[in-house]
């Protein structure tokens, strides 16, 4: 993948933002709901409504409305948030790092087990232990998330208390961060038993997030492991005398990645997006919780913000997975 | 009655199922795994402030967040548990004989939490701070004119006139902040770090996640009984449940009555269900069939609020018959309008309706905005239904209520809730029924009439006759169909020392250890 490639990609994902940035504010007019209907209360004037939408510039025509996001948006400028009242861009990269370690913690789980789990099943094929795998396979693949979520908290943090319910850290310890990456910082800088609390707090929402991701994981790279595992250099391996497992790690698995990749980069895209209802229910405090919060406001900019940050998240990860294929297939490297 | 739900989603029906799954495990758990440090109070909660200006912004009139601002920030005069006016900040206050103005004196001693004096100086800055800004209550703060300071007293006039301006005082909007720190720190530092002089300080915020609070110790009320209060905010009931039947919370607010009922039974654990100034209603718009008030009568005497407060509140709230609940000024229990189904049918059939030709209209609801919403309003249809009513349900989200309120466009017939922690029937009956209000639905002069009189009344027996005048003329013409007054659940470990706000506030500073 030459640099131009690259770089041919990142020139496209301006018109795809622009694309999304339209459809969400278009979008977002259509649907039922006023945000200052919302936040007024009841005692409040017409007078201090038509204020209200004065302030918050809505009371102009929604052309109008649009060519000044989009005159705001060139300049780098989000808007501020109507419930929050922030910049709405500073409001966002502030909760994005959560949210970027606890999909990267989901992702990481989600491709160590899936990869376990599948290499075991093609390892011990015809054995307990492939129905097995297939049997937790299908219960990770038909529970959403969300109920997950539920059951995990019963299961881990009150049945067998190993875990916190909710948040990001303990409320009572009192650390004072650089960045909003408390993992990555708290790595960084080796204060490992917080890190480890972090991590304890990150660990449940986080296989919520992974069990459906390990389960398409360990399917999709079990099927292709099986195709593999009938092709002639395989037999040729065999005749050679190289093990089972040399055969399976070293010869079939890397031609097998690539059906692998391309459905682990797609999931992950749904993954993110799944931070929304198990941040929620885990009140841990990232992008896909501010999120809901200001949908329940009707809070515009927010969610433009908030939709716009989704968006760009999507396009990297699609060039990421594009050139991790460009890493484990030769012939896309020219 | 049938109070299934043929429109349910693939989502309600998981979370049901997931509720079903996880809630009735929890009895078998053992609790208490991670208790608390005893000096802290840990509350789970499901209102997150969303920024910390307790004058402007949707937060200032959030009634949720009250809780949390009043443990940082003084309001003006203190409201008790039962909604009376009690000394705070300012120890005196009252009216002036022609009740043109308000005189406040302000009590010696008061410390912002950086320990400087709050004085009658910084108590004018607030008051020209509310008049001035813009707020979402801008109209009604922006009566306060003419403020003076004297000696240790702030007077200001009151123009134009407003009936309920010192118990508004006490909450929404009305928290001081010291000017000093707010003008060297500017809007954004203020968001930063936060100050006022109530009973505790912010020692941590971590957004969307807690807030960690440590007491003053300069604090003129005297010291709380937790010297550390956390709130967790926990947005999902099944999350807030988890912490309380843990034991990882102290307190937890909010709960579906099925769920309260099981944690309060259990050892170790309390729970109070108390009545809040937040009612259930529908309101009646009098376009098309329901400008007939036949119709509208009917539609209030077919309905059995007993039936429904027992079997859908599980007797956790209680029947009302007018937007005045008991706890508030001017309520008047002679004013009924009793469930007679053999009435509502033969107004019906003065109309030229009946069970077999019904009178059709819609009626709007939400689902799970407020508990059992939908099923309240199912349960309503089928009791109509039986009298020659058909009502179909429209489900809406909130936001659609407000925008379609706000332009005077709800259906004949819309299920809502309205709160009035003022307690004066102006906040209530007054907004409610005004059609000059973006949030009124009911259009008519007659009521119009009374209230624009009664809004100017300074006299306060013959204004509170008056509302009972007028609530009366309500219910005999339903105008509006009041049905219960809601209660909140409350669930706490049994060495905490809870005692209910009628306004729901859950104030940590109240919050005391059993012995």
């Amino acid at each position: 993948m030459s640099p131009a490639f690259l770089l041919r990609r990142l020139l496209l994902a301006v018109p795809t933002l622009f694309g999304v940035a339209v459809v969400v504010f278009v979008l977002l007019r259509i649907v039922p709901g006023d945000p200052i209907a919302m936040m007024v209360p009841g005692e409040a004037t017409p007078e201090d409504i038509a204020r209200l939408r004065e302030s918050y510039g809505l009371d102009k025509s929604i052309p109008m409305q649009f060519v000044i996001y989009l005159d705001h948006l060139v300049r780098g400028d989000f808007g501020v948030s109507i419930s929050l009242k922030q910049d709405v861009l500073t409001l966002v990269l502030g909760r994005l790092p959560a949210t970027l370690e606890l999909a990267l913690v989901a992702i990481t789980l989600s491709v160590t087990c899936g990869f376990t789990l599948a290499l075991a099943s093609t390892y011990w094929r015809g054995t307990w232990i492939e129905s097995g795998v297939d049997a937790i396979n299908s219960i990770a693949l038909a529970i959403p998330e969300f109920l997950w979520a539920m059951l995990l908290i019963l299961a881990f943090a009150v049945l067998m208390p190993l875990f916190p319910i909710s948040g990001r850290i303990d409320p009572m310890r009192a650390t004072a961060f650089a960045t909003q990456f408390y993992l990555v910082e708290s790595l960084v800088r080796g204060q490992f038993g917080l890190a480890r609390e972090l991590l304890g707090h990150l660990a449940l929402p986080a296989l919520a997030l992974a069990l459906p991701l390990i389960a398409v994981i360990a399917r999709v790279l079990k099927s292709s492991l099986q195709e593999v595992m009938v092709q002639d250099y395989i037999l040729l391996a065999r005749i050679k005398g190289f093990s089972n497992l040399r055969i399976l790690t070293r010869e079939a698995l890397p031609n097998a990645l690539l059906p692998t990749i391309t459905l682990t980069g797609v999931h992950f895209i749904f993954l993110v997006g799944g931070t929304v209802l198990v941040e929620l229910i885990f009140a841990y405090p990232g992008i896909g919780n501010m999120l809901f919060g200001a949908a329940s406001n009707r809070d515009l900019p927010l969610i433009q913000g908030v939709t716009l940050v989704f968006a760009l998240l999507f396009i990297l990860l699609n060039i990421a997975i594009e050139l991790s294929y460009a890493l484990v297939n030769p012939r896309l490297r020219h | 009655m049938p109070f299934d739900r043929p429109n349910a989603k693939r989502r309600d029906i998981l979370r049901a199922t997931a509720s079903a799954l996880v809630l009735p495990g929890l009895q078998f758990l053992p609790r208490d795994a991670w208790a608390q440090a005893g000096d802290t109070l840990t509350i789970a909660y499901n209102v997150s402030p969303p920024s910390w200006d307790p004058n402007t912004g949707p937060s200032s009139v959030s009634p949720g967040l009250s809780s949390i601002f009043r443990s940082i920030y003084d309001p003006y005069v203190v409201q008790k548990e039962d909604l009376s006016l009690a000394p705070g900040v300012c120890d005196q206050f009252a009216w002036n004989a022609d009740k043109s103005a308000i005189t406040m004196r302000v009590r010696k001693g008061v410390t912002w939490h950086d320990g400087r004096a709050l004085t009658p100086a910084d108590v004018a800055w607030n008051l020209n701070r509310l008049a001035t800004l813009p707020a979402p209550l801008q109209s009604i703060f922006a009566s306060i004119k003419n403020i003076k300071t004297a000696g240790d007293s702030v007077s200001f006039e009151v123009t134009p006139w407003r009936a309920n301006m010192l118990e508004r005082l006490t909450f929404l909007g009305c928290y001081l902040i010291p000017p000093h720190y707010y003008e060297k720190v500017g809007k954004e530092g203020f968001e930063k770090a936060p100050m006022g002089s109530g009973p505790y300080m912010i020692e941590q915020f971590e957004r969307g996640s807690f807030l960690r609070l440590k007491a003053y110790k300069g604090y003129w009320g005297g010291a709380p009984a937790y010297d550390t209060v956390v709130f967790k905010f926990a947005t999902d009931a099944a999350t807030r449940i988890a912490e309380i039947e843990r034991g990882s919370s102290d307190l937890a607010v909010d709960m579906p009555w099925e769920e309260f009922d099981r944690l309060k039974a259990k050892p170790g654990l309390s729970g109070v269900a108390h009545p809040t100034t937040d009612i259930a209603m529908i309101f009646l718009h009098n376009i098309g069939v329901m400008a007939d008030p036949n119709v509208r009568k009917a539609a209030v005497h077919a309905i059995d609020k007993k039936l429904i407060v027992e079997r859908i509140q599980r007797g956790y709230a209680r029947q009302i018959d007018t937007l005045l609940a008991p706890q508030y000024k001017g309520y008047d229990a002679s004013i009924t309008t009793p469930y007679d189904p053999k009435l509502a049918t033969e107004l019906l059939a003065k109309s030229g309706f009946s069970p077999a030709k019904p009178v059709e209209f819609t009626v709007q609801t939400t689902r799970g905005y407020k508990p059992k919403d939908y099923e309240t309003v199912q349960a309503i249809v089928e009791m109509w239904r039986r009298v020659g009513i058909k009502a179909n349900i429209e489900v809406y989200e909130i936001a659609k209520h407000f925008e379609l309120r706000t332009q005077h466009k709800l259906a004949p017939a819309a299920f809502y809730n309205w709160g009035n922690s003022t307690a004066d029937p102006e906040s209530s009956l007054g907004s409610a029924m005004f059609s000059k209000s973006p949030h009124t639905s009911w259009k008519g002069g007659e009521v119009d009439a009374a209230l624009s009189a009664l809004f100017i009344e300074k006299d306060e027996a013959k204004r509170m006759a008056g509302y009972k005048s007028l609530n009366k003329t309500i219910a005999d013409n339903a105008y509006i169909l009041p049905l219960f007054q809601f209660y909140q659940p409350v669930v706490y470990k049994a060495s905490v020392d809870f005692k209910p706000h009628l306004a729901g506030f859950i104030l940590p500073q109240s919050i005391g250890k059993k012995r």
